[in-house]
This record gives C-alpha cells, structure tokens and sequence, in this order.
C-alpha cells in the first residue's frame, strides 16, 4: 500500500464528526430529533440559548463517558447505563441552572429534566459514541451540540423577532410594531420548523441537482 | 380502388354530458357571493371594499405564483381561490388593516390549499385556515369592530383599515364616538350578549343593521343567496339544514335551561357568522364528507359544537372553529359512514 495522501485520514475523521453535526447531519434540519425541546422553548432567543447550551454541555458530557466505558458494559444493559449517565449530568445541568438564573430556570420548566429522554443525546450514544474513541466521540457531541443551538436559534430567533419585535429581550422595531402573537404560541413553533424544513429540503434539493 | 371507409368516431360511455365543471361551479358561487359582498360594502363602505380586493387580489397572485413554483401551470382559472379570498374578507372586521388581510389571503392559500396540493386536497376551509390563523397571529385587530352604516362610510377609511405593514392599529374609539350611529355601537351583537347581557333585536339582525365582520350582516341576504346554490344543486342542501337545525336545536334547550344567560335559537340563528358559515364554508365540497349520512352528522356537529362555543366558551363567536373541526372530522366521517356496496358483505 502506497498511501501519499496530503491530509491524514485520521483528521478527516475527526473534522468529519465535528462537521457533520453542524450542517450535513443537522439533528434538528436533517435528523429531525429532538422536536420537543425545539418546539417546546424556542419562544424566545435566551430560552434557545439555555435549553441549546444545556444540551451541549449533557452531549459532550455523556458522549465522553459512554465512550470510555463503552468496552466494559455488556450489550443488555447499554441502554439503562446511558440513561443513567445521561441523567447524572442533567442533574448536574438543572442544579447549575437553577443557581445561575432562576427566571431562565423557570422559563425552561419540566424541559431540563427532558434533556434526559432527548434523542440526540440517546442516538449519539448508542449510534456514534458506543462505538468510537474517546476523542472522535466529544468532537461529535460538539458537533452534535452545536448544529442543536444553531437550530434552536434559527427557531428562537424568529419566533422572537415576529412573535414580539425583539431580540434577547431588545426591542427591534419601535413603540408602533404589530407583535405576531401567534409565534409565541405553539402553533407558531409549529409553523416556524416547518417553514425551516422546507427551506433545507429546497435548499439540498437545488444542491443535488446542480451537482 | 376500394372507396374510402366512412369515419367512425369511436368512444366509451358516458355519451352525455353536462355543462357543469368545476369553474362553472366556482362561478355561480361566485355569483351568490356577490350581493353578500356587495351588502358589506353598503354596510361598511369603501373599508369593506379595500379589504375584498385586497383579499381577492393576494389570494389569485399567491394561487397563482405556487402553482406555477410547482411547475403545473397556473390554476387560478378554475375560480375557487376568488371564492376564498372573498369568503375570508367576509370573516374579517371592516376595517380590519389591509396588511394583515394581505398576510391572511396569503396564509389562506399557501398553508390551506396549496401545501395539501391545491384545489381538491385541501383538508379545511382555505379562508377559515387564513382567518384562524390571523385570530390566533393578531387577536386584539381581529375583534375591533366598528358601527354598521356609519355616516361618512363611502367618504373616508376605517382608520385602521390604512395601517402601514408591521404596525399597531390606531385604537378605534374616537372614530367610533364621531361617526356613531344613534343607538349603534362598535360591539357586536354576540359580544353584547356575551358580555353586557344584552339583546339585539331579531328584526335588526335579518336585516343586517348591526356591527359584526364584513359579510355576517344580513342573515336573510346570505340565506337567500345560500338558497340560490341549493337549488341549482351547488352545495349539499344538508350541510346548511343539519347545521342549522342542530344549533336552533342545542340552542332551544340551553335557552330552556337558563333564559336570562343563554339566547334563544331564532337568536343563535340569525346572529355572527352562523348564516354565512352554513351556506358558503361548511359547504366546502373538498373539505365536506361525500356520504349523504356522513353529511348530516357532519353538519350537526359544526352546529352543536358554534352553540357549545358561544354558550360554554370564552369566544363570543365560535363558527370558525366550529366548521375547522368539522373539516377535521369529516375524512372519518366518511370512513364510517361508508354504504355497503351493493352484492358485497351482509349486514353485520
């Protein structure tokens, strides 16, 4: 074997698992996961922030600790044992909330105690960190991450900005702005996503053809 | 030389056709809309006017961009998204902003009718998607209400009629207080009953001389005119009886329960957006059960569910909802209302 490759294989890898979280493999635009939290607190772009940067931080987290472990647990109780380490840093997420802001706290609800059954983190565990190294496997939560606050924001912004003319809490548009009611409400995160998945589907769709 | 054979055209049943197609349909309820829309703008003046074309003219350019995005020519010519945008100027305050009625048509026709695959896929009313969705998106424009027949109605817009996109109307109150009609005021007569207590005369409501949306005027006009489709077998007769039989019904017995809280059925019957919801948008043959059985249960359903609303809810106004549910319901309607095909199976 005769490899002269420019890059190392290796990095590719890794750029790979970082990278496709955030646009290609997008867990909320592609994968379509999670659209309960991105539905649920996408009201306003602080309530994204939170509930993306908690999540990020739970990914990370428990990517890294099922892929050190990932070769000690027998395959019938893999599920519980990700549960449970999922469930230990959402603990950790909501007692680091509740002491940074308690407004945020409120604002985000029974949705960080969600965080545990979220299906990003679930899938990533099972699917990428299970079965990769420690390294490649805390790149793919960042990713991962990432690519769910992108999303969240894509939401948040939105509903924000129609829903009350402002963004994180500044008014935008002046005394006279008509606010969209309806964006604030569930509908409207309803609305919002659907819109968002037509954009990225035109969008590949155009990408694929002209390719 | 053999002579040549005669043609012979040759063609499968049927051999007789009628003139009826989907656009002469759409016309002649076109037609019946007409002196509805016409009674609004004597009603209402050149704000009711503004609305209708604008309503009108978003609605076709929407239906018509989309479909062509779509890539299948353009379907506006079939008629049945004029009928939309009439149907939901009709359903709007008269001096609703024309910016919101513009983003309602568009709502209408993009999310209610060309999303599901345009004319004949449509699960609900187009113009009632459109309307929900502004009364959900804008809930304090969409129930300011202004005085039926105010004096100065064909000289000069509805303030709030000419708000520049993206902005608040301007509160009605000081319009309302100099163009006052004696005796009329800017509530309609649901929400006077609702919330003052107070009863419209049933003479005034057939008659169209109180404040409400645009085409919930005159309850005999828009009987009348619903009467029109009816018998040139337009619209399924049983959607507007089962609909209005079963309101007057559940409206009789709640008035029988509590007189002084609950409004009799001619009441019920003659006032909001009852008249016109049986007639022109419960009628929706898209979004209607196909069953002669399924249309009565779907029809007294809207009807039960437009008086549970008024009665039990917190809206004064519940038709809207009333025939979105409806249009919901009536794919499973359909389904269990199915008629045993004639040879096949026996009665279980």
């Amino acid at each position: 074997m005769h490899v002269h490759a420019t890059i190392d294989p290796q990095d590719t890898v890794n750029q790979d698992a970082f990278l496709d979280g955030l646009w290609k493999q997008n867990p909320v635009f592609v994968q379509v996961l999670g659209t309960c939290p991105t539905l649920a607190v996408t009201n306003s772009v602080s309530n994204a922030l939170a509930m993306g940067a908690a999540t990020l931080f739970v990914l990370v987290c428990s990517n890294v600790l099922i892929s050190l472990v990932r070769k000690l647990v027998p395959k019938q109780v893999r599920i519980a044992t990700y549960i449970l380490i999922i469930a230990t840093f959402v603990t950790v997420v909501d007692y680091v909330i509740k002491a940074a802001s308690i407004t945020v706290y409120k604002a985000l609800g029974p949705f960080i105690a969600l965080i545990v059954v979220n299906c990003i983190i679930l899938g990533r565990a099972e699917a990428y960190a299970s079965r990769n190294p420690v390294g490649r496997s805390a790149l793919d939560g960042l990713g991962m991450g990432i690519g769910f606050i992108i999303a969240l924001l894509c939401l948040g912004g939105v509903r924000e900005i129609l829903g009350a003319g402002t963004f994180l809490g500044y008014p935008l548009f002046g005394p006279g702005y008509q606010p969209w009611v309806l964006f604030l409400l569930p509908p409207g995160g309803f609305f919002t996503l659907g819109a968002w998945l037509l954009a990225f589907n035109a969008w590949k769709r155009r990408k694929e053809k002209t390719a | 030389m053999p002579a040549a054979a005669p043609e012979v055209e040759l063609r499968s049943s049927p051999h007789l056709h009628t003139r009826r197609s989907v656009a002469m349909i759409m016309r002649h309820v076109i037609y019946a809309l007409l002196p509805v829309a016409a009674a609004a703008v004597w009603f209402f003046g050149i704000s009711a006017l503004a609305s209708l074309v604008t309503a009108v003219g978003v609605c076709v350019a929407t239906e018509n961009f989309l479909s062509r995005l779509a890539g299948r020519g353009s379907t506006v010519g079939d008629g049945s998204v004029v009928i939309t945008g009439i149907l939901l100027a009709l359903t709007l305050p008269p001096g609703f902003p024309l910016w919101m009625t513009a983003v309602g048509a568009f709502v209408s026709v993009a999310l209610g009718k060309m999303l599901f695959g345009g004319l004949g896929a449509n699960a609900f009313n187009p113009a009632l998607v459109g309307r929900a969705f502004l009364q959900a998106a804008f809930p304090s424009a969409i129930t300011a209400y202004t005085p039926v027949l105010a004096r100065n109605r064909f000289s000069e817009f509805i303030p709030a009629t000419l708000t520049p996109p993206f902005l608040q109307p301007p509160p009605l109150d000081r319009w309302i207080a100099q163009a006052r009609v004696d005796a009329f005021s800017g509530a309609t007569p649901l929400m006077q009953w609702k919330f003052d207590g107070a009863a419209t005369d049933p003479f005034a409501l057939g008659l169209g001389a109180v404040a409400g949306s645009a085409g919930e005027t005159s309850a005999v006009l828009i009987a009348l005119c619903g009467c029109y489709l009816l018998v040139r077998k337009m619209a399924d007769w049983r959607i507007p009886a089962a609909m209005l039989g079963s309101a007057a019904l559940a409206s009789l017995a709640f008035h029988a329960m509590n007189p002084a809280r609950y409004p009799d059925a001619l009441f019920t019957l003659l006032s909001g957006g009852l008249m016109l919801g049986a007639f022109f948008m419960a009628t929706d043959m898209v979004a209607s059960p196909v069953t002669p059985r399924g249309v009565w249960i779907y029809g007294s359903l809207m009807g039960l569910i437009t008086v549970l609303i008024r009665n039990l809810g917190g809206l004064p106004e519940g038709v809207m909802y009333a025939i979105l549910l409806g249009n919901a319901a009536s794919p499973i309607i359909d389904s269990v209302t199915q008629p045993r095909v004639y040879g096949h199976g026996g009665r279980k």
